[in-house]
């Protein structure tokens, strides 16, 4: 065992972890932070997607070891001061960007990386962003959606063929 | 998983000391050795990250013009920072998996797990690029020795990667829809001495060179000068993806396209 210390949501947290352990554990098991997701535990859904120093990583594919010294953001991080939802969340829940609500840490988290980077992208940029998030319940015209308006483009005229 | 230890050495030297002890073994970004480890079809005593050495990452230029890559620089980091000078390799990079898979995977967890549908292989074998270890140097057409296996020796580190740069170049990937590998992907690279093509994804002997195809283009650099060939279908994958016969066509096609975008 061995102890890991790293800033997660702006405050500094350590545990005593295995090598083994998942950074995905580390967040859910000892800091009881479970609105990341683990949907597949495969590396392939991306419900674990979480910031490591300001790049979207998948929580379930990472060592807690790995994140020594790091700053993570998770889902629990993206809320304003106040507790209100923060702008990407918000258009997820003004434009039905969910269902189940199952992906939805991952894909606010896929959005948040994509805006930081390109803070007004394509709808063709969004789609090829979220390539390794997947979702079972939208069929994902109304994420896209959401994303796009979080970038505070005008969304009326994506089609919801 | 089974237990292991893990250490984050900062020098390749140490990295290779920690290497030399029985049951280590190599954690570049985990986005292959991670999910393995969860089925348990490994189990090392002891994982010796290569992140944490700075020696390790980045892209540069060398005085001989070759695009030197780190053996533990994420394919995202290829995507941005090859782009100015070897613009079919840093697109090649930008097309691996998705976002969150290129901020962690590396160039040299690629080549050494040589995963018969990945890209990379094809890079480096359809570029001719020279694989530095922390103890030699290996030729591309050296290097490669079928599905997951690779000259590599027990506990060698990929340190750095060396791409001659090509007068131009394109790699075509035909995706497998459901892993995001490669169902076939053809790296063609243009060179003053003459044409390579390099197939991932079809054989099962793993990345091969297309010798018929590199000495039509080398002699006339056009899709049309592909016209008379065909890959046989012996010796390809046939999976539920695709059959062997499907493989092969799929070869020529994306050969011809990447001559197209070249
Ligand atoms: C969802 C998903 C989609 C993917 N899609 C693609 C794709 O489209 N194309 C593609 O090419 N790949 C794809 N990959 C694989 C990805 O590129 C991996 O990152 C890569 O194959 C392994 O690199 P890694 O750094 O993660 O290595 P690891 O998983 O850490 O290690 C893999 C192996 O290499 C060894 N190793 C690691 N680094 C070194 C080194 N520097 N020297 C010597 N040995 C080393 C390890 O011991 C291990 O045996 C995908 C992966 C996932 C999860
Ligand atoms: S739980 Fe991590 S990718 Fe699915
Ligand atoms: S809302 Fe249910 S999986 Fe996306």
């Amino acid at each position: 065992m061995t102890q890991v210390s790293m800033t997660v949501n702006g405050k500094a947290v350590s545990g005593v972890v295995e090598g083994r352990t998942l950074l995905v554990d580390f967040l859910r098991g000892n800091l009881r932070l479970t609105g990341t997701h683990v949907g597949c535990d495969t590396s392939q859904c991306g419900a674990c997607v979480v910031h490591v120093d300001g790049r979207a990583v998948k929580a379930c594919t990472m060592f807690a070891l790995e994140a020594e010294g790091a700053q993570v953001r998770t889902i629990e991080g993206m809320a304003n001061a106040d507790g209100s939802l923060g702008v990407i969340q918000q258009a997820f829940q003004d434009h039905h960007g969910l269902q189940c609500g199952f992906c939805t840490p991952g894909m606010v988290m896929s959005a948040a990386a994509l805006l930081k980077d390109n803070p007004r992208p394509t709808e063709a940029e969004v789609r090829a962003h979220l390539e390794g998030n997947i979702c079972r319940c939208t069929g994902y015209h109304n994420i896209v959606k959401a994303i796009m308006a979080a970038s505070g483009q005008d969304v009326a005229a994506i089609a919801a063929e | 998983m089974y237990a292991f230890e893990i250490e984050r050495p900062t020098t390749i030297a140490a990295a290779a000391a920690a290497l030399a002890h029985d049951g280590a073994q190599a954690l570049g970004g985990g986005q292959t050795l991670i999910p393995s480890l969860k089925q348990r079809l490994a189990s090392p005593e002891k994982l010796v990250s290569l992140t944490a050495i700075p020696e390790m990452r980045g892209v540069c230029l060398s005085d001989a013009g070759e695009v030197c890559i780190g053996g533990a620089t994420a394919h995202a980091t290829v995507a941005a920072e090859a782009a100015a000078h070897f613009p079919a390799l840093a697109a090649l990079a930008s097309h691996i998996g998705d976002p969150a898979v290129r901020n962690r995977g590396t160039i040299g967890g690629s080549l050494a797990n040589n995963d018969p549908s990945a890209c990379y292989p094809a890079a480096v074998l359809g570029t001719g690029a020279t694989i530095i270890t922390n103890s030699r140097s290996i030729a591309a057409d050296d290097y490669f020795d079928g599905m997951f296996s690779t000259a590599l020796t027990e506990g060698e580190i990929i340190t750095e990667v060396r791409f001659p740069v090509p007068q131009r170049a394109n790699y075509q990937k035909f995706v497998q829809p459901a892993s995001r590998f490669a169902l076939v992907g053809v790296f063609v690279a243009q060179y003053a001495g003459g044409v390579r093509v390099a197939v991932t994804g079809a054989s099962e002997g793993g990345v091969f060179r297309w010798a018929e195809a590199e000495a039509a283009l080398s002699a006339s650099f056009s899709a049309a000068a592909l016209e008379g060939l065909s890959v046989p279908a012996e010796g390809m994958i046939g999976d539920l993806h695709g059959t062997p016969e499907y493989r092969a066509h799929l070869v020529k096609v994306m050969t011809k396209r990447a001559v197209a975008a070249a």
